[in-house]
């Protein structure tokens, strides 16, 4: 995991952002100038607490001298550079880049920022027609052939919530396969690598072994995949429960901030608590103990504080 | 890292299949002679990921599919974790996970089959066999391009327990016969497969002008032995590489750079530029990697020299890997080539026993080896960065750029790829000197160039013309169109199209960049009034959307809207909308993909509606 910490790089070198001229630090990404600086940029795979992923495509800047334009969530910055994020070719493609997410993906339970963007680079997902019906088994489509469509109707990713253990849920029909959870499964934090993408082009989707269920893979429920997840993809069961009953409530909800107790490790958590009883458990990602990451005793051992009736 | 695994064990033939792989393909550091196959261990095991895609070819060459079991094996003896390996197992079209008949017959419909009769194969095969993909001992799947364009229409047989092989022309007579004949056969029967490449002896059939005094590239095609070292070196084989010991690697690349030869799958990157930085590059060891991933459709010139002249890419890969600095080049070949895998094969073994490859080559203290790597149906592949995580048994996602290959490619290390008539070109640099091979052609198209010539001419096939040639004359050496010219598909369906009123353009990448259009890789696809233009469009942005890695939501989700605007086109929806989507589609695709196949999906729709073709 690589976190850029600006001040600690000594270093500078001049680069140029919308006809400003900056001296920023080498070894910086352009996204770490553009937030140091203020200037709001769109990322759906960059997280703080992970390695530049480059796969969403929503956060690029024209960079002078490429033919294309670039992610700036991973490309360094390189003295002289002239960077410019208000263009219309940026413009375009990060509208374009939303829409076609919000096209294909159920995008409702995104965070705000997500929604204030897609409003804001004024995304039209319905000028793709109405969506496809949801289908039941979207990992068994052959790699590489597809039904030529008639038009009628825009493929998306729907299909049924994988609901297969007691402390997550799986809802692949708002993925938007950002890798975020193989790279915290993987080599960003977890090093399980109970998950993988599998499939290929828009059949692609993030699996387990075989397409299989969770408890017959590698997972241990550390809930580092759900920490980063973007778009309410991967929750816990208490969130979809709520939700499902039409009782999830983020504006009541209270964070309190603690320390695990199960270790001595020290990990910060914050308790999400809704009319007194824990919804769900998450960590800071600029937190140095943690980065964001938590195990099965952090994430989901609540159980015995609460006092639930049913517990 | 504790591997999860499932108790799925192999049967003893899988396990056999995988022990095989791990014979043929060691890492570089192995130790000669030593049992590679250590379960658990760690690191080691670790190292060797880049068995992952042999080792699923040969249970699949084995058995027909990967059971649980195959696949649960691998992630144990590979130490790789099993999601990863089913990742992987499910990105190449060539693999299934879930059982499927032992034989499966890839039918072509692509842009030169489909108007060649490829729906009347796949018709008479619905009939015997069912559905797409359904069959007990045999059942067919449509395939894009099999790069068998100039014999179509095509099909390629994938068979287990026996080699596959192409079958072009295809006819559904033929192909009845041919698998009646290997469900009573005996696996190993000697004759078949020389049988089914019989069909390819004749090189006239690919390459019209074979024999002809003028040829450079295609000089040795029909005319040497293919499997006869001795004949490839009484034509003038390995003249090039004694001449580059001679010179020394600087030199070498200093006759390359005078050249000014560029690549020729696809970028067009000066070749010398690209070999003096591998060489220059101060890590250690430096790798080779030969392109041979040809799937463009259209396209079938590298498989052409692979078939006809193998001895040349093997020579011609020794002196770039002479040039900068390699101990070992990999041969990345297309998946569905088995006729040119075999030759090549063949030829790496025969060079190898004559001391032309291997530790201390020819007693000049060079060492240089090749090992030849099989895709598996995936163009992406033949994207570079998407190519070296193949090999290392990742999927087959393009990496982002920068770093590039020549500082940090395969395995991480500095890495020379090129195509493979970029490394044919090679040997006359070196044959005539650097500044006499830039006579031919001008600016930074110099030398001859293939092209690959299909659809509605008299003789299709692939053809060599010096840069520079006009369209029309080279549609008149290939024996001129047949019927009444609509278009010129060029470039592939990464290129543009081409009206009769452009004929007189200058084949040069200059010539073509000023119309917007681009060489690609030699395709030269001609369509007559009676072809079906919306089809071909229609197919083409099927096969981006088909191809597509995944990745990234421009080409992944662009390439979907794309076809489905487009079916919407043809069936008659109003076109104003719809042309502003596509529009709008084409912008984010070209400007926001993070590789040139998501950069260049748009590009043939976007050339037919710029010309008013649809
Ligand atoms: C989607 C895609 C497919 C490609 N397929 C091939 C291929 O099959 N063969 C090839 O030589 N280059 C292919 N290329 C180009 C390679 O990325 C690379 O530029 C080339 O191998 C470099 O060799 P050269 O400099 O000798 O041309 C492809 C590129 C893209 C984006
Ligand atoms: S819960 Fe933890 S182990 Fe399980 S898939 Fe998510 S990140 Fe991996
Ligand atoms: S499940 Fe969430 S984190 Fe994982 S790829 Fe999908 S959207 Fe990204
Ligand atoms: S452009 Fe397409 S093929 Fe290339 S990385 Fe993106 S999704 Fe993959
Ligand atoms: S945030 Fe930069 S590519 Fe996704
Ligand atoms: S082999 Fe069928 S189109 Fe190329």
């Amino acid at each position: 995991m690589t976190t850029v910490l600006l001040g600690s790089i000594s270093r500078l070198v001049t680069v140029t952002v919308d006809g400003r001229e900056l001296r920023v630090p080498e070894g910086a990404t352009i996204l770490d100038v553009l937030r140091d600086r203020g200037v709001e940029t769109p990322t759906l795979c960059w997280a703080p607490n992970l390695t530049p992923i480059n796969a969403c495509r929503v956060c690029m800047v024209e960079v002078e001298g490429s033919r294309v334009l670039v992610p700036s969530c991973a490309r360094k910055v390189e003295d002289g550079m002239v960077v410019r994020t208000d263009t219309e070719k940026v413009r375009h493609s990060r509208r374009m880049v939303l829409e076609l997410l919000a096209s294909s993906v159920d995008m409702d339970q995104a965070s705000t920022d997500v929604q204030r963007w897609m409003v804001e680079y004024g995304v039209d997902p319905a000028r793709y027609g109405p969506p496809a019906p949801p289908e039941d088994d979207r990992a068994g489509h052959r790699v590489g052939h597809h039904h030529a469509p008639d038009g009628s109707t825009a493929a998306n990713v729907a299909q049924p919530v994988k609901v297969d253990n007691d402390l997550y849920v799986r809802d692949y029909a708002r993925c938007i396969l950002c890798y975020k959870c193989v790279k915290a499964c993987g080599t960003d934090a977890q090093f399980t690598f109970a998950i993988s993408a599998a499939g290929r082009g828009f059949d692609a989707h993030i699996a387990t072994e075989y397409d299989g269920e969770l408890p017959d893979s590698a997972c241990v429920y550390c809930g580092n995949c759900i920490g980063v997840c973007p778009t309410g993809a991967l929750k816990s069961v208490r969130e979809h429960e709520l939700r499902e009953d039409g009782d999830w409530r983020p504006e009541e909800q209270t964070v309190t901030t603690t320390i695990c107790s199960f270790c001595g490790v020290g990990c910060n958590l914050e308790l999400h608590v809704q009319q007194g009883s824990i919804v769900n458990v998450t960590s800071p990602s600029d937190h140095d103990v943690t980065h964001g990451h938590l195990c099965i005793k952090g994430r989901f051992g609540f159980q015995h504080v609460q006092n639930l009736p049913d517990a | 890292m504790d591997l999860h695994l499932s108790t799925a064990e192999p049967t003893e033939a899988e396990r056999r299949a995988v022990d095989s792989a791990f014979a043929a393909h060691r890492s570089p550091d192995d130790v000669p002679g030593a049992d590679v196959r250590f379960p658990d261990s760690g690191h080691a095991a670790r190292a060797r990921r880049h068995i992952l895609l042999p080792a699923l070819h040969a249970v699949m060459d084995a058995v027909g599919h990967l059971t649980p079991g195959a696949l649960n094996h691998l992630a144990r003896v590979l130490s790789v974790p099993p999601a990863d390996v089913y990742g992987v197992a499910t990105f190449y079209a060539m693999f299934s996970v879930t059982p499927r008949a032992p034989h499966v017959v890839h039918v072509c419909d692509d842009v030169a089959c489909a108007p060649a009769g490829a729906e009347a194969i796949i018709a008479g095969l619905a009939e015997d066999l069912g559905e797409e993909g359904e069959g007990k001992e045999a059942c067919w799947v449509r395939s894009p391009c099999l790069g068998l364009c100039e014999r179509a229409p095509a099909a390629m047989l994938q068979l287990a327990g026996r080699p596959d092989v192409s079958v072009a022309p295809a006819a559904i007579g033929g192909l009845r016969a041919e698998l009646d004949r290997i469900a009573t056969e005996e696996p190993g029967e000697p004759n078949r497969v020389p049988a089914a490449d019989a069909a390819f002896a004749d090189a006239t059939v690919s390459v019209p002008q074979a024999g002809q005094p003028q040829l450079t590239l295609l000089r040795r095609v029909g005319v040497v032995d293919p499997e006869s070292i001795d004949d490839y070196r009484a034509h003038g084989g390995y003249e090039a590489l004694r001449r580059a010991v001679a010179l020394g690697p600087e030199r070498v690349i200093r006759e390359v750079s005078d050249a000014s030869l560029t690549g020729r799958g696809g970028a067009a990157f000066p070749t010398g530029v690209k070999w003096d930085g591998v060489a220059r590059a101060p890590s250690r060891p430096h790798y080779l990697v030969c392109n041979a991933d040809e799937s463009e459709p259209g396209t079938f010139k590298d498989r052409v020299l692979m078939e006809y002249d193998p001895f040349g890419l093997i020579e011609a890969m020794t002196i770039a890997g002479y040039a900068t600095g390699c101990e070992r080049g990999y041969l990345y070949i297309r998946g569905e080539y088995p006729l040119a895998t075999r030759r090549l094969e063949h030829a790496i073994a025969t060079a190898r026993a004559h001391g032309y490859l291997g530790a201390d080559m020819a007693g000049d203290g060079f060492t240089f080896d090749i090992e030849l790597r099989r895709g598996a149906g995936a163009y992406i592949c033949g994207e570079e960065t998407a190519l070296l995580n193949s090999i290392e048994g990742h999927r087959g996602e393009p990496r982002n750029k920068p770093p590039f290959p020549s500082t940090s490619g395969l395995f991480g290390k500095p890495t020379v790829i090129n195509n493979v008539e970029t490394l044919y070109n090679v040997l006359p640099v070196l044959a005539v000197g650097g500044e006499a091979f830039a006579k031919v052609g001008g600016g930074r198209s110099t030398g001859t160039k293939l092209f690959c010539v299909s659809g509605a001419v008299g003789t299709p096939g692939v053809y060599e013309v010096d840069f520079g040639t006009t369209l029309g004359e080279l549609l008149e050496l290939a024996g001129g169109v047949r019927g009444e010219l609509r278009a010129v598909l060029l470039g592939g369906a990464a290129g543009g199209f081409v009206l009769p009123d452009g004929l007189d353009l200058p084949l040069t990448l200059e010539g073509s960049r000023e119309i917007g259009a681009t060489l690609g890789s030699g395709v030269v696809l001609a369509l007559d009034t009676q072809a079906d233009l919306t089809g071909t469009l229609r197919r083409i942005a099927a096969f981006f959307r088909d191809e597509s890695c995944g990745q990234c939501v421009p080409c992944r989700v662009g390439t979907v809207r794309q076809e489905e605007a487009l079916a919407r086109l043809t069936r008659g929806a109003p076109k104003g909308p719809e042309l502003t989507l596509l529009d709008d589609l084409a912008r984010v695709m070209q400007d926001a993909s993070i590789c040139g196949l998501g950069q260049t999906a748009p590009a043939a729709v976007m050339s037919a509606l710029k010309l008013g073709l649809l």
